[in-house]
This record gives C-alpha cells, sequence and structure tokens, in this order.
C-alpha cells in the first residue's frame, strides 16, 4: 500500500458516499476518516479552530469504534452545531478511544453546508493494515 | 450486451424475477424482484441482487425475499426491499427498516385548479418556504422539552392536533392513525432526543421535499372520485419526509446493540449492517419500540408541517380552508417494520414485515383501511422526482398474495449523488425547471443537482411495472409546478 497517497479520498456509490482514510497507523486513519467525512459536510479550508471537544468511546472491537468515533462526530455536529476539521487522537486500542477534536460552530454566513450525513454505516466497511493501514468506511446521506 | 445476471435470475415472467436458493449458500428462501429485464442490467451492476439474496439469509424469514423495482442498494438491505419474518422463531432488523425510520409521504388534496394557482406560485412557494423550515442544520419552530418529546413520540399526530396542528380528520387517513402502538420512550437514547428535539417540525435536507402539484392524467376515474380528485388541473400539495436525526440515530444505536446480539444469539449474516436479534428477545422488543418513538416522531413531523401548508395557502390565496379544500387524501410510510398477520402457502402467519423503501398496498375491504377507503383499497402515494411526476395508486389482493400487502415507493437512484453533482448544476436545474414551469426553491443549488430528474430511474417505468403485476394500481398521476427542497 503506497502511503504516498492522500489522506483520505472520496468514493461515491450510487446511493450513498463513503471514503477511504490512510495513516501510517490506526490513529492517523481515525483522524483522517474524520476529517474526509467532515470535507463531505463542507470545505475544510473555511473551517477556523475556535473551540476542541474532547472524545472518549468504547466499542466491542475495531471496526466497531471506527463506527462510534464517526458516528458520535456526526451526533455533535447534529446538536452542538460543530464542524470539526482537525483530530489528535490521544488513545487507541481495539476497543476504546480518547480524542480531543478541533472546529468551529456552523456560520451560515462563513460556511456553506454541502451534505447531511445520517450516519457511517458497517457496510462494506474494510480495516486494512498491510505495511501501512487504511480503513473504508460508507455513509448514509 | 453481456448479461451475467441472466446465470442468476429465473425469469418467471415479463415482470418477475427470481433469484433460487441455489445462488448463495445460506439464503432460508428464494429471492423475488419486480423489474423489467433494463432495469435487471442496472440492478446487477450495483450489485442489489446480492443484497437481495443476503436478506433472504434472515432467521423466520418466510416467502421471498422481496425487492420492489425501484430497488437501489442500500445498507444491509436494498431500498425497495420487503421481508416478513415470523414473529415467533424470526429476527427484527433495523437495516431492513433504515436510517431514517418512517421516511414517508402525505398527500393533501384541494379545491383550486393550475391556472388559479399558477400565477400565485412564487410568491406560494415562497410563504411555504418561510413557513417551513428545512435544509441542513435547520431547526424547527417548535420548542418541546424533553418530557414533552416523550409525549410526542408516544402520541404521534394526535399530539400535534391536540396542539392545534391540523385536524382530527387528518389522523383517520393516515397509515396507524399516525401513531404505531408500544412505543416506549426509554428505549431511545438521550442523544436520539437531542437530535430530535430541536428537528421536531423541518422537512430536512436530502430527497425530502414539499410539492405543489397538479393532476395531470386520471387512470380510473371512479377510485380517483373516491379519494377527492375530481378531474385533471385539480391541485395536490405532497409533502415527503421523516424522523430526521431522531430516526438516524435510534438506527445507528440499534445497529450497535444489536451487532452484539447477533453473536449472543449466534446467527450468521453475510453482512454486519443487516444487524439483527429475535422480535421476542428483549433487545429485539426495545428495538421495536424505539423504531415506534421514531415513526411516531416522524407522523408528528408532516402533521405540523401540513398544518403550515394551510396556512401558508390560507394567506397567499386569501381564501378560507373551507374553500380552498385542502384535506388529507392520505399518508403513508415507506420505511418501517410493523406486526402483521399474512396468509402464506394457506396458513395464517403473524410477520414482521420489513418494508425499507417500499410502501403498504392494502387490498379494498382490509380491516386496517378507514371506511372511506374499504371500497377502493388503500391510497399509495410514490413520489417522483422534481422534474418528473408523482403517482397515486391503489393496494390489490395480488399484492397481500406475493408481496405482504407492498409496493415501490418512488423512482430509485440511478446515479450518485456525487455524480450527479459533477454532471449537473444547481442553477441550471433551477433554469431548466422555470422553463417547464416547475418554481423550486432549494437550500442549496448543489443539493439542487444531487436530486434531479437525471440522477433516478424514470418513476413510470416503476409504477408501470408494479400496475402491470398487479401489486398496485394506477389511479392519477400528477406533475409539478412549485417545490420546496431542503
Amino acid at each position: 500500500m503506497a502511503m504516498s497517497r492522500r489522506d483520505f479520498e472520496i468514493l461515491n456509490h450510487t446511493a450513498d458516499v463513503g471514503i477511504i482514510a490512510r495513516g501510517t497507523d490506526m490513529k492517523e486513519v481515525f483522524a483522517n476518516a474524520a476529517r474526509g467525512m467532515f470535507s463531505i459536510i463542507t470545505r475544510l479550508d473555511d473551517i477556523a479552530e475556535s473551540l476542541h471537544t474532547d472524545i472518549g468511546l468504547t466499542a466491542p472491537d475495531e471496526e466497531g469504534l471506527l463506527v462510534a468515533w464517526l458516528n458520535e462526530l456526526i451526533y455533535l455536529f447534529d446538536t452542538e452545531n460543530i464542524i470539526f476539521k482537525r483530530f489528535v487522537i490521544t488513545e487507541l486500542d481495539s476497543t476504546h478511544l480518547k480524542a480531543r477534536a478541533y472546529g468551529d460552530r456552523v456560520d451560515s454566513t462563513k460556511h456553506r453546508l454541502k451534505i447531511g450525513i445520517k450516519a457511517a454505516t458497517y457496510h462494506m466497511l474494510k480495516i486494512e493494515k498491510n505495511g501501512g493501514c487504511q480503513a473504508q468506511v460508507l455513509f448514509d446521506i | 450486451m453481456t448479461a451475467p445476471w441472466r446465470d442468476v435470475v429465473r425469469k418467471i415472467d415479463d415482470y418477475r424475477w427470481e433469484i433460487p436458493t441455489g445462488y448463495k449458500p445460506g439464503m432460508v428462501v428464494p429471492g423475488l424482484i419486480f423489474a423489467n429485464e433494463d432495469m435487471l442490467h442496472h440492478i446487477w451492476e450495483e450489485q442489489a441482487i446480492q443484497q437481495v439474496a443476503n436478506v433472504a439469509f434472515l432467521p423466520g424469514i418466510i416467502g421471498h425475499s422481496l425487492a420492489m423495482p425501484d430497488i437501489h442498494w442500500g445498507y444491509g438491505f436494498p431500498i425497495g426491499g420487503v421481508a416478513g419474518i415470523r414473529v415467533d422463531d424470526g429476527v427484527v432488523s433495523p437495516g431492513g427498516v433504515g436510517f431514517d425510520i418512517n421516511c414517508g409521504v402525505r398527500l393533501l388534496r384541494t379545491n383550486l385548479t393550475g391556472e388559479e394557482v399558477k400565477p400565485l406560485i412564487e410568491k406560494l412557494i415562497n410563504e411555504l418556504y418561510d413557513n417551513v423550515p428545512s435544509g441542513l442544520g435547520s431547526t424547527g419552530k417548535l420548542r418541546v422539552s424533553q418530557g414533552e418529546l416523550d409525549t410526542v413520540v408516544v402520541k404521534g399526530s394526535r399530539w400535534a392536533v391536540e396542539k392545534g396542528y391540523g385536524e382530527a380528520e387528518d389522523i383517520a387517513v393516515t397509515e396507524e392513525s399516525g401513531a404505531i402502538e408500544g412505543a416506549n420512550p426509554d428505549k431511545v437514547s438521550a442523544k436520539a432526543k437531542k437530535r430530535g428535539i430541536p428537528q421536531l417540525g423541518t422537512l430536512g435536507s436530502g430527497n425530502h421535499f414539499l410539492e405543489v402539484e397538479v393532476v395531470d392524467k386520471i387512470y380510473d376515474h371512479d377510485t380517483a372520485r373516491a379519494m377527492g380528485i375530481n378531474s385533471t388541473g385539480q391541485v395536490l400539495v405532497l409533502i415527503h419526509t421523516g424522523s430526521r436525526g431522531f430516526g438516524h440515530q435510534v438506527c445507528s444505536d440499534y445497529v450497535a446493540l444489536l451487532g452484539d446480539a447477533v453473536k449472543r444469539y449466534g446467527i450468521n449474516l453475510p453482512d454486519r449492517q443487516l444487524a439483527c436479534a429475535p422480535i421476542k428477545s428483549a433487545e429485539g422488543q426495545d428495538y421495536l419500540a424505539a423504531m415506534a418513538c421514531a415513526a411516531n416522531y416522524a407522523w408528528t413531523n408532516r402533521q405540523c408541517i401540513t398544518h403550515w401548508v394551510r396556512e401558508s395557502f390560507i394567506k397567499v390565496l386569501g381564501k378560507s380552508r373551507r374553500q380552498l379544500g385542502l384535506e388529507q387524501i392520505y399518508d403513508v410510510t415507506h420505511n418501517i417494520a410493523k406486526i402483521e398477520q399474512h396468509r402464506v402457502n394457506g396458513q395464517e402467519y403473524t410477520l414482521c414485515v420489513h418494508r425499507k423503501g417500499a410502501t403498504r398496498a392494502l387490498p379494498a375491504g382490509h380491516p386496517a383501511l378507514p371506511p372511506v377507503y374499504q371500497d377502493i383499497g388503500q391510497p399509495i402515494l410514490i413520489p417522483g422526482d422534481m422534474g418528473r411526476c408523482s403517482y397515486i395508486a391503489v393496494g390489490t389482493e395480488t399484492a397481500m398474495k406475493e408481496t405482504f400487502g407492498s409496493t415501490c415507493h418512488g423512482a430509485g437512484r440511478l446515479q450518485s449523488r456525487a455524480a450527479a453533482k459533477r454532471s449537473l448544476r444547481g442553477i441550471d436545474i433551477a433554469r431548466s425547471l422555470a422553463a417547464r414551469g416547475i418554481t423550486v426553491k432549494a437550500g442549496s443549488m448543489a443539493s439542487l443537482a444531487e436530486e434531479a430528474s437525471e440522477a433516478y430511474k424514470d418513476v413510470s417505468d416503476v409504477v408501470d411495472i408494479t400496475h402491470n403485476a398487479g401489486i398496485s394500481l394506477k389511479v392519477a398521476r400528477a406533475v409539478p409546478i412549485g417545490v420546496i427542497k431542503g
């Protein structure tokens, strides 16, 4: 797996949209997956880092943890109106995660929202560790 | 053209194609797709046939794993998928309902003609746009506390009518009378409630819309009259929305919870998104209680929007509610799991019928129908897309025999949202719709492009198949003159 490729890329599927996130380790993959997801919602260049939120999660396995992580961020976007653009994963193993997410509150005069994401799904979810790491996640939009 | 699907599906007639159980080891029942040959190419390419086969793995599934002609690739279940699963020994799967629980359609009729409304359509669409909160991140005009939300999700439409949003007559012509039984707010997470509170009474974004339309074709005059559709030119209003973030969170929560249950109960699944639990287990019952809350939230949502539609018409047209008509024809859900009685191979079963992107289609005389529709069968509301048309149909005995009383729900996507956006520009779409006499107001031009006609199968092709197969019969067709998109 060539790690020189982009941190994430967007996949298009008939009904919906997904991402492939890459990294040298799973912490980077989790961070890049979140960045990829928010890049679907809006242009990340327009987002300031005016606030941060600490997130702690547990799940039964690594795949479940990735879905839970992305769904937690969607929940925060939906309820707190925060767009996140940078993520520091401080702790990660296959069942628990601690992270700090940096971003800004949605301001319709500054941010143009493109697509709403209902949820991250398990469908065709893939985590590969082969030298580097990568994950594929599809979203329901 | 090569057609690899020919080796997989067996033609029954021009509209029915069977996937034998031998296709994938683990299928409990065969699959049955309602489609024509042209559609099968596309269905195969996007692997929706695989998904129909995967659903056939679910414990307790009976008859066929069904797909309506608007089938397209979904999560776990395909969109357009229907499964009847025995309550006694079967499972319930949140993926068989979808993230937008009780996404559905409500149709209102008016005493107005297109000629009367067209000169005012811009004003009307602007008024509707101001009155019905829509778009990504929009919040509602309703302010409910968490305690009040718990009442909303138990009472459904009735809550809205008691608060002055709409009329008791609306409830009589809403599927399940606007509230499914067994709703228990204790089974809904605090997160779902937090997402739900600000979004109650909003149209949302994505494929949700509100449309002012004109009847342009009547196929069955007697049946149309029974629904209050008397002639071509009559103006109707269609509302298409669901349970918003509340439903999305309920689905996410239970896919995760039931993912654990799958392991505990030793259920073998080909796709983790099909996560499920025995209907009679605590986990299965909890999901059904939470799903009912989301369904009731969605009915409340459409009920409140109905009220604002009436207010907008009264203001712009300068007529009274009685003069305008604006009575509800019907309200259907097309993302739901319901406990129903069905006869399969001569035997009565209590089934949990999953309809994901499929509409209930009860025949005349069915006890679940209100008196007004006892003689004609259940009205079925099939929205097309912005630029084309929508259909009104009725349910049939054939649907009861073959599809657990189900039919199609809409057009079904052909293009990804991103592909549609790349190839079509929102501004051009607004112009070309305007040239055809359709006024559009959308939260964003990108969302307009995603939902353009070119991204969808022609709803007429879909409805013709269900009509010719006999699982629902066409009654009337309507074309849009004004649309609000989130």
